[in-house]
């Protein structure tokens, strides 16, 4: 697959703001498959083992939590699910560059992100087993509500970073005074108008926002190709915004990259467009088939890639963990996979009464009727079996 | 000759006669090609007619109907696929304001001879923008023509008549009804585009729907003749422009009128229908003309959606009360 991407050629190029971009056929990459740790130009990993240990356990309790939602889905207990396998690396790399006043916009797939900022697991399950709509606080956990209709949080999440400029939480002397917004969105999504015109807005005002596409490989049946003949990251040159590809399978890699990012941002240089080069490991969601559209053979190569085993090698190998540190690991995630296969049971059941005062602010009178014609032909069903 | 078949295989038939009876077909969309579309209604036309004829397109629905309108003005009849009800709206604008009044504003000169497909309603369990019912905005809009099917018959044949009209037209297909089977008389359309049928004759009351609630509508009507109702179905195929004879027919028999559809109730094709019949046969009218609809709320969360949803209960109770009057 990755042959089918062109030469490997790079330049660095210096924006007028100063800062530079690397631009890579391949990608920034600073932890090899096999777990070696490769230098890379322009960016430099300065995190300690403490953090890429943390960073491992993000991966494996967010690939815990989706394992065990694609099961309940094969249950028969959720509708849907969007499962992230094979993307943990890109999600928590970039999670982890997220700092408080940061503001993220997902599609929804970014499960360990979410995760990483603290949203219960069972209210993610909410949505997907049909007992709610999208059941979080978004202002408190600082992570908008999933979006369902592609590439439009691409222009939600620029309007909100046009928001925090003029609030004056860009630029400032002191960094902890800045804040950004990432937004994710899939490679299939850079088709849609409203990316390319979100991408005109953060380019037009220098919009604190950071592009995170999460470049899988397929939007459901269609290959990237169909979507691009270019290198996704090289789109974001039209616009006049800085570009980046990075081994998205490689956790070091998309923390350093994304942080970067989210530094320009917050420093007032604008927006950047980073391309994630991972693979959907699985199906597009438990409806999906893959088998139809792509070969066993590329899965497997993918495979080899795993983004948790490299980290897991790497860290083993500079004895930054050791077996007993992932047996504790492994109880916490068997912790997280009871809690969200019993709770997602034990999701109480909506009733269709409280969603009249969802609808407007104020419930206009003509709807209060609706609700009151509802409830009284309701209520002359009680003590039947349910309809 | 005549063959039983599920709605979906029904479609996918009347596509494959439509591509082999005119070159000048072809169909676009998402996943449409090896994939057969996620609801498999173009299963194998990739492979049968190639891929300059059955287009996977790029994810962008204003991008699909916007240049299906350019290959329609090159002579082609382009029949696109948006994949769910609730992703029509990124290519609202060129529905609404391009392809619906091409004709008009070239003073006539130009049509645009296309179908945009949407798998439309509720009931499948499924998440958010899965499970609209955007007909009330197509059928607001001048220019465009809104059909759309019940049963496998009339799917197998309305998808090639929208696929020959000159007009455009866009063609919802009631997802709950994919899978249920009916016979197919594959040599001999059964009506025009534009009728609607009646689908059970009756003397009390006239039921009027379409698409996904005709079949709810039938077993109410079932259900209320064992209590010695005789209840009129009709299906209307055509939601814009609307067989006004057939209703208004039905209607000055039977004096009773009950509108049933998934869509919200403000604004939906039942308020435009109470308003006609209440012109035409105010003085054959023994009572006001029921809605029985989807409430004014967004589609609510699945767990949720048989209550939302008209049900075989919700008609036979709109029944009780037109009788009432
Ligand atoms: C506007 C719109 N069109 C179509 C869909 C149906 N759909 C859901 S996901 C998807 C593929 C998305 O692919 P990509 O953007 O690459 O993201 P990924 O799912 O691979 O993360 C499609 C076509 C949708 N949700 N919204």
């Amino acid at each position: 697959m990755t042959e089918r991407q062109g030469p490997d050629a790079s330049e660095t190029v210096v924006t007028p703001g100063g800062t530079r971009i690397v631009r890579s056929e391949e990608f920034i990459q600073l932890l090899t498959p096999e777990g070696e740790r490769v230098e890379a130009e322009g960016f430099t990993y300065d995190h300690d083992d403490a953090t890429i240990a943390a960073n491992l356990r993000h991966m494996v309790l967010g690939r815990r939590f989706d394992t065990e939602a694609t099961a309940l889905q094969r249950k028969g207990q959720l509708g849907l699910w969007p499962p992230a396998l094979g993307q943990e690396a890109a999600q928590v790399g970039s999670g982890a560059a997220v700092a408080d006043l940061d503001m993220i916009f997902p599609s929804y797939r970014e499960h360990s992100v979410a995760l990483m900022r603290g949203i219960d697991p069972l209210d993610m399950l909410k949505t997907f087993r049909g007992t709610a709509m999208v059941d979080w606080d978004s202002v408190a956990h600082r992570f908008h509500l999933y979006s369902f209709v592609i590439g439009t949080q691409a222009l939600h999440a620029t309007g909100y970073a046009m928001g925090m400029q003029r609030d004056g939480v860009v630029g400032n002397p002191d960094p902890a005074d800045n804040g950004a917004v990432l937004v994710y969105f899939g490679d299939g999504a850079t088709s849609q108008g409203d990316v390319s015109e979100a991408l005109v807005f953060a380019a037009s005002y220098d919009a604190p926002v950071v592009f995170f596409v999460q470049n899988n490989q397929w939007a459901i049946s269609e290959p990237i190709e169909r979507q691009s003949r270019i290198p996704l990251y090289r789109r974001a040159t039209g616009f006049g915004i800085p570009s980046v590809r990075v081994d998205g399978n490689d956790v070091l890699a998309v923390q350093a990259v994304t942080e970067w990012a989210m530094d320009r941002a917050r420093r007032g240089e604008g927006p950047t467009f980073i391309e994630a080069f991972t693979y959907r490991m699985g199906a597009h969601t438990t409806s999906d088939d893959p088998t139809k559209y792509r070969e066993r053979a590329e899965e497997e190569e993918w495979r080899g890639k795993d983004p948790i085993a490299r980290v897991r090698s790497y860290l083993l190998a500079r004895g930054a963990i050791d077996q007993a540190w992932l047996d504790a690991l492994e109880a916490e995630s068997e912790e997280l996979g009871v809690r969200v296969r019993e709770g997602c049971l034990e999701l109480p059941e909506p009733v269709l009464e409280d969603y009249w005062e969802l609808a407007y602010a104020t419930l206009p009178p003509g709807l209060a009727e609706q609700r009151d014609a509802y409830l009284a032909y309701e209520a002359g069903f009680e003590g039947e079996d349910a309809r | 000759m005549s063959e039983t078949m599920t709605m979906a295989k029904a479609l996918n038939a009347g596509l494959r006669r439509a591509l082999e009876a005119d070159p000048k077909v072809v169909l676009a969309g998402e996943d449409i090609g090896q994939l057969g579309g996620v609801f498999r209604i173009t299963e194998h036309l990739q492979r049968d007619f190639g891929p300059e004829r059955v287009i996977d397109s790029p994810l962008a629905e204003s991008g699909i109907v916007g240049t299906a309108l350019g290959m329609a003005l090159r002579g082609y009849r382009p029949v696109v696929e948006i994949q769910f009800d609730g992703f029509v709206y990124p290519a609202f604008d060129q529905i609404v304001s391009q392809v619906s009044r091409m004709r008009f504003r070239s003073m006539g000169r130009l049509g645009v001879p296309m179908v945009v497909r949407i798998p439309y309603g509720g009931a499948i369990g499924a998440i958010e923008h899965h499970s609209e019912s955007p007909e009330a905005y197509f059928a607001h809009t001048p220019g465009l023509v809104v059909a759309t099917p019940s049963t496998p018959l009339d799917a197998y044949w309305m998808i090639q008549q929208a696929v020959a009209s000159d007009d455009p037209v866009v063609f919802l297909e009631p997802k709950r009804r994919y899978h249920e089977k009916g016979e197919v008389d594959l040599t001999e359309p059964p009506l025009a585009f534009d009728a609607a049928r009646v689908v059970l004759e009756g003397t009390d009351a006239t039921l009027i729907s379409y698409g996904p609630m005709v079949k709810t509508c039938v077993e109410a009507a079932l259900a209320a003749s064992t209590e010695g109702r005789s209840l009129e179905v009709i299906d209307l195929r055509s939601v814009s422009p609307l067989d006004d004879a057939t209703i208004r027919a039905s209607v000055e028999k039977t004096g009773r009128a009950i509108v049933v559809h998934e869509a919200i109730r403000s604004g939906g094709i039942g308020g435009e229908i109470a308003a006609r019949l209440q012109e035409w046969c105010f003085y054959s009218l023994e009572a006001p003309v029921l809605r029985v609809t989807g409430y004014d709320l967004p589609y609510p969360p699945s767990r949720v959606e048989k209550n939302y949803l008209p049900d075989l209960d919700r008609i036979l109770d709109a029944v009780d009360r037109s009788m009432a009057d």
